[in-house]
């Protein structure tokens, strides 16, 4: 594409022939015509509405819930409460690959003692129409104790908060503190001296920032269709980024057996991290239990924004020191992010972050996960990044400015390399932020002329990437064709990447390959679609089932060809034999295929990994703004991503993680925030209010793929999908700092806010 | 003997360590070792923690060798969005 | 509560059905007729997916009542392609990468027809105002817009 320059920084394997290409992908024309099936997209005979009734208020004690005249209404088939979900002990337990605490989510799904944000779950009711199940929420009776409330993360850490947990004790404080508090748990980490290092500097900045609760705003609300037979066979079909972590989740939640739920997950209308929870999924299971009936549920907009994601709102505290000369001589920070209801804000990657594109010696990083009145927050893309790396990146470019540095100059001067070693302890393997950095030195973007009441800024994103375990099947059929079962949702075009991998590694046309996104009953256990995973560690399920596939058929072309097996190989398409004197022609996965039968069977490659050998992923935005003085409106004039793919298995679909990441990021710095009214509840739980980045906002994200390929993976992937999120925060903070000469500390800068700050003159928002 | 440096949050529980030497073949051994030697430190490691070997980051990987004279360093998890 | 019989065309054929007076078109749409290709985003008309036209005026149907379109004519996704031949703005879409979830997508293809029938050679900036009734979370909007002005030139071309 034009606007995209392709850098191949170190070739991993020439010669690919489907590997770096874009080809339409495979589930493209079903997304076209509207035959994709997402999840409010199923209708079964006989199916019910289920829908949840939720707390009006932030935080309140549930005296009673009396849902008698509810299920005396004719149509109504089943009611469920707390008193439908065993209590389960609090204590984190490892569920696929996360720390689970099921005494938590047990209380998220559906409120017990207290409702701790508005619209926490309360009871559900499964009627035969909408209108009744509408009546049947109306006639339910809970009797609440409304309470003091507490929203924001300062005034939640403060010793007369209010209390959502009594029993919440600081984990990460020794000796323990006595007295519960809603600081759920304190972590740091440090290298070196800081407080030596502040010391070497000549100059030394310090700044606080605030960020506002955001969420992940996918366009498809959550939505799930249970079904449960007389003998407790459980189906479930749902929207999410893991279908086989809900499986999990929800056996544990209704005491079924694994074996007894199959999941099918539909095609999923966005996640970011927000579908890798469940909310309405066990509720429905439950009432289809109760009725034995199919169930649908599927959540309002203003459901959305109320009960599920977010993620939190931040207070950072950043301090660096840097000599005259530009290199940083230590930097400390301390972070407090808001988890919502129940512990486990994204603080651990936050912290860890925060600092990572530099090659530092002193550092110290503080962090404290904080309890308050709002959902419990989900990952969102980069989960805990975005906040830390944004206050970071806003201190360095003022560093830079104070010290008339360019602002890329002084990032190459300190940039993290092969060999730095991190806050969190190991030193990285190879990464390209530098290539990034040089590539946006070397654009034409950062050189081009600005107009009046226009800024430029650049900042720098890291994200650390994620293996797991990942199943593949590949099934050869007899017409050659192949069809490859995977296990991860595919929520950005996965399918086709895999395809790619497996059309390369078999030497076979694209258009040969159909995949299938597996049920849970249909391939082993899958992780997640999440951390930038998909490509990387299905992919290495999908490269070892089609090498396992491929060694099944080189074995049966020798039994053929009664030679022994170690003299063929697969080459282009085709089992050879290396004997050059009257070598047999070669054999197609076609032929071979076909003959399947009649040499032992169907050809069938498996593999079943936990993906190792992850690589992290560094970005470089570049970003000019426009301030209008009048409005306030902070106008994204022309934008550049720049980052490191390892490698671009299909570049479009690495484009376009870049691109809707950085207009997230776009949506995050200018506009979006939850709006907390003094009662606690949300003012703004909707499109209209709640207003994410549309057409009209933004221009055209350019980008640059910069490929310094991760040795650990065979095509050099590296996973693409968080980082992007992450430089747009500060890049847009210090592309209104040079256009206005105003460093805001608090995001959004949206048009009151930067209104205000113009009229002060200066000094922050 | 692998070198095994513990986080401020874990050197808490392991009477104030920050670095430990050990020999272990395996990053199962290696928390074993780990967990026998600071009880206290035992329920984190059961948890579930990451384990980076001379800078490559590995999760849930018991049966990863561990080379001797290797650098370890115990990290939380990660997941992601 | 009685429901109301209603005649239509959607997308060119005759079609009748029964609703509840509050029932919206895009309830008629997925509920009644499983016509799944119109997406509820919001309900409010604020992120269009559920874009349909009404006697070839682009509307939420999320905002219409299933009663109304008596007498009218509708089109949704589902009468985009003709026969095996999908319009331009479903090849350009594909083509150009143009969706990652693709929950959005009928909407915008919806709009963006709308767009081409009443502009055909509409400039960047037009596109993004004509399409900034549809919200999309994935794709940062660049690639669809290049479709779209693709697909516009592909027609303005046969």
């Amino acid at each position: 594409m034009a606007t995209t320059e392709e850098t191949r920084a170190r070739a991993v394997r020439p010669n690919l022939t489907w590997v770096g290409t874009r080809p339409v992908r495979p589930d493209g024309v079903d997304k076209v015509t509207g035959r994709a099936k997402f999840g409010a997209d199923l209708q079964l005979p006989g199916m019910l509405v289920g829908r949840m009734l939720r707390s009006p208020y932030p935080h309140a004690r549930i005296r009673s819930i009396d849902t008698s005249k509810a299920e005396g209404l004719k149509g109504v088939k089943a009611a469920v409460t707390r008193d439908d979900f065993e209590d389960l002990p609090s204590e984190f337990v490892p569920a696929g690959e996360m720390l689970v605490n099921y005494r938590d989510m047990v209380r998220n799904v559906m409120a017990r003692e207290k409702a701790l944000y508005e619209g926490h779950a309360v009871a559900a009711v499964a009627a035969t129409s909408a209108a009744v199940a509408r009546q049947a929420l109306s006639l339910i009776e809970v009797d609440y104790e409304p309470l003091p409330h507490v929203i924001d993360v300062l005034e939640a850490m403060e010793p007369d908060a209010p209390l959502l947990h009594e029993d919440l004790v600081t984990a990460g404080v020794e000796p323990p503190p006595e007295a519960p508090s809603n600081i759920a748990k304190r972590l740091s980490f440090t290298l070196g001296d800081s407080e030596a290092g502040l010391e070497e500097a000549d100059l030394v900045v310090e700044r606080e920032f605030t960020t506002r609760p955001v969420h992940q705003a996918y366009i498809e609300p959550h939505a799930c269709v249970a079904n449960v037979s007389e003998d407790d066979y459980a189906e479930l079909w749902c929207t999410t980024q893991g279908h086989y972590v809900v499986r999990a989740f929800c056996a544990k939640l209704l005491g079924l057996d694994i074996s007894k739920l199959r999941v099918t997950a539909s095609e999923i209308g966005g996640g970011f991290g927000g579908k890798t929870v469940v909310y309405l999924e066990p509720v429905a299971l439950a009432l289809a239990r109760k009725a034995r009936r199919p169930v649908k549920m599927v959540m309002s907009r203003e459901e959305v924004f109320l009960a599920s994601g977010p993620a939190p709102g931040t207070h950072v505290w950043v301090k660096m020191g840097a000599t005259r000369d530009g290199r940083i001589t230590a930097a400390e920070a301390v972070l407090k992010y808001q988890a919502g209801a129940f512990q486990g804000s994204p603080i651990t990657p936050g912290a860890m972050c925060a600092f990572a594109p530099y090659a530092l010696e002193n550092v110290k990083v503080t962090g404290y996960d904080v309890v308050t009145n709002r959902p419990k927050v989900a990952s969102y893309r980069a989960p805990g990044g975005p906040m830390s790396e944004y206050a970071v990146e806003c201190v360095v470019d003022e560093i830079a400015k104070t010290l008339a540095i360019d602002p890329v100059e002084l990032r190459l001067k300190n940039a993290a390399r092969e060999g730095t070693r991190t806050v969190y302890g190991p030193k990285f393997g190879p990464i390209g932020l530098i290539e990034t950095l040089e590539q946006a030195e070397h654009h034409d973007h950062y050189r081009a002329p600005l107009a009046p009441n226009q800024g430029r800024g650049v900042a720098c994103g890291f994200w650390f990437n994620i293996g797991g375990e990942s199943c593949a099947s590949l099934h050869v059929n007899d017409d050659g064709t192949v069809t490859l079962t995977v296990g991860t949702p595919d929520i950005g075009g996965s399918r086709a990447s895999l395809c790619l991998m497996a059309a390369e590694e078999l030497g076979i046309d694209f258009e040969k390959v159909q995949p299938i996104v597996a049920d849970t009953s249909s391939l082993g256990f899958t992780f997640l679609t999440a951390g930038s995973r998909s490509t990387f560690a299905s992919g290495l399920a999908v490269i070892e089932a089609t090498r396992d596939a491929v060694r099944q058929l080189c074995r049966r072309a020798a039994q053929i060809w009664e030679l022994p097996e170690e003299s063929v190989r697969w080459q282009d398409g085709c089992a050879r034999s290396e004997e050059s004197e009257d070598a047999p022609e070669p054999l197609s996965l076609a032929e071979l295929a076909t003959v399947a039968g009649k040499t032992g069977g169907p050809i069938v490659g498996h593999a079943q990994l936990n993906a190792q050998g992850v690589a992290p992923s560094f970005g470089t935005h570049i970003v000019d703004v426009e301030v209008d003085r009048e409005t306030g409106l902070v106008t994204v004039v022309r934008y550049t991503a720049i980052q490191d793919a390892g490698k671009a298995i299909h570049p479009s679909y690495v484009e376009g993680q870049y691109q809707g990441g950085a207009v997230q990021g776009i949506g995050w710095a200018l506009n979006e925030e939850y709006i907390y009214g003094e009662d606690g509840r949300v003012e703004n739980p909707s499109f209209l209010d709640y207003r994410i980045p549309v057409a009209s906002d933004v221009p055209m994200i350019e980008t640059v793929l910069v490929e310094v390929p991760n040795p650990r993976h065979p095509y050099g992937v590296r996973g693409v999908g968080e980082t992007p999120i992450i430089p747009p925060l500060a890049a847009i903070a210090n592309a209104v700092e040079s256009a206005l000469g105003i460093r805001f500390s608090e995001l959004p800068m949206s048009p009151p806010r930067v209104l205000a700050a113009i009229h002060e003159g200066a000094g922050t928002a | 003997m692998a070198r095994v440096v513990l986080t401020p949050n874990l050197s808490q529980l392991a009477g104030g360590e920050t670095e430990v030497e050990l020999t272990a073949s395996t990053i199962r051994q290696l928390l074993r070792e780990l967990g026998d030697r600071y009880p206290e430190l035992k329920p984190h490691l059961d948890e579930g923690v990451a384990v980076a070997i001379d800078g490559q980051i590995y999760q849930d990987a018991w049966l990863e060798p561990v080379p001797p004279e290797s650098e370890v360093h115990l990290l939380p998890q990660i997941a992601g969005g | 509560m009685t429901r109301l019989h209603v005649s239509a065309t959607i997308n060119g054929d005759p079609v009748e059905f029964l609703c509840e007076p509050e029932q919206t078109l895009l309830d008629v749409l997925r509920d009644e007729l499983q016509l799944t290709g119109s997406k509820e985003g919001c309900s409010s008309g604020d992120c269009g997916a559920c874009s349909v036209t009404l006697d070839k005026r682009l509307v939420c149907a999320c905002l219409v009542l299933g009663a109304e379109v008596e007498g009218h004519s509708v089109e949704t996704i589902e009468g985009m392609a003709k026969g095996n031949k999908l319009h331009p703005l479903q090849q350009r879409f594909l083509e150009h990468a143009a969706l990652q979830c693709g929950v959005c997508t009928p909407g915008f293809l919806v709009a963006a027809r709308a767009l081409l029938e009443t502009n055909p050679d509409p400039t960047e900036r037009d596109v993004r105002y004509w399409l900034a009734g549809n919200l999309c979370r994935c794709t940062g909007y660049d690639k669809i817009v290049r479709a779209v002005l693709e697909a516009a030139s592909d027609i303005r071309a046969r």
